[in-house]
């Protein structure tokens, strides 16, 4: 079997869905492939992913977009828009 | 040089800048930024600040805005400072140094890379109320068109 996909979440997202990091297995094509299977795991998961407008990404540290392809074994960060500074 | 760090200590502005001259002589300026911690928002009172970051990304994408603007400006060297933890009003949080041989680079870098490091590295805010209500602080609009002014 292939390396499962390492999901990170930060701020008010790792709050709603209720824990900081997960895995998938059977790695999703893209990013938006990625949300829609996630969406699926809880109603916490939907309720948290619902609006993707609000949701920024990174895979494997460097910022990403929802086309954005994924391969096995690939660490993905799912935030909110970044207010440091 | 660029002298990055991430972390829950404080930072001392005089000690940052003479790290980042190291002695020379041939700097003739140096921008500073430092953020503090304001003690309201949205005409609320705020006790506290928690500072939350992505490690694994963070200092990565630090280095990315300076080197983009050691590429735009003749620079002597760059800090970039920015705390992380909870940190109540009046605190610093981030400090930003640009050096160079003449005062416009200097501090049109250090402007760059503080609105570079407000829209482009992972760091969220979220706000401790008095009365112990807590949110996590929205984006603004404003920033993201304070950033696109670089480009």
């Amino acid at each position: 079997m292939s390396a499962p996909i390492r999901v990170l979440y930060f701020a008010w997202l790792r709050e709603r869905i209720g824990h900081a990091e997960e895995e998938v297995d059977d790695a999703p094509a893209t990013v938006a492939a990625l949300l829609d299977a996630l969406r699926a795991r809880s109603p916490a998961h939907a309720a948290a992913l619902a609006d993707a407008s609000v949701i920024r990404c990174a895979v494997n540290q460097d910022f990403a977009s929802a086309e954005t392809r994924l391969s096995p074994g690939d660490e993905v960060a799912l935030f909110p828009p970044v207010t440091g500074g | 040089m660029t002298r990055i760090r991430v972390g829950p200590e404080d930072f001392d502005v005089s000690a940052e800048m003479a790290a980042l001259c190291g002695g020379r002589s041939d700097i003739g300026g140096i921008g500073c930024f430092v953020g503090t911690v304001r003690d309201t928002a949205a005409g609320r009172k705020i006790a506290a600040m928690t500072l939350e970051h992505y490690p694994a990304m963070t200092e990565r994408a630090l280095a990315a805005i300076a080197a983009e603007a050691e590429a735009r400006w003749p620079l002597a060297g760059c800090t970039l400072i920015h705390r992380v933890g909870r940190l109540v009003p009046g605190e610093r949080i981030v400090l930003v140094l640009a050096a160079s041989s003449h005062r416009q680079a200097a501090l049109e870098a250090t402007g760059f890379l503080i609105d570079w490091l407000k829209t482009k590295a992972p760091f969220w805010k979220k706000e401790h109320f008095v009365g112990g209500e807590a949110a996590w602080v929205a984006a603004a609009a404003a920033d993201d068109a304070t950033a696109a002014r670089w480009r």
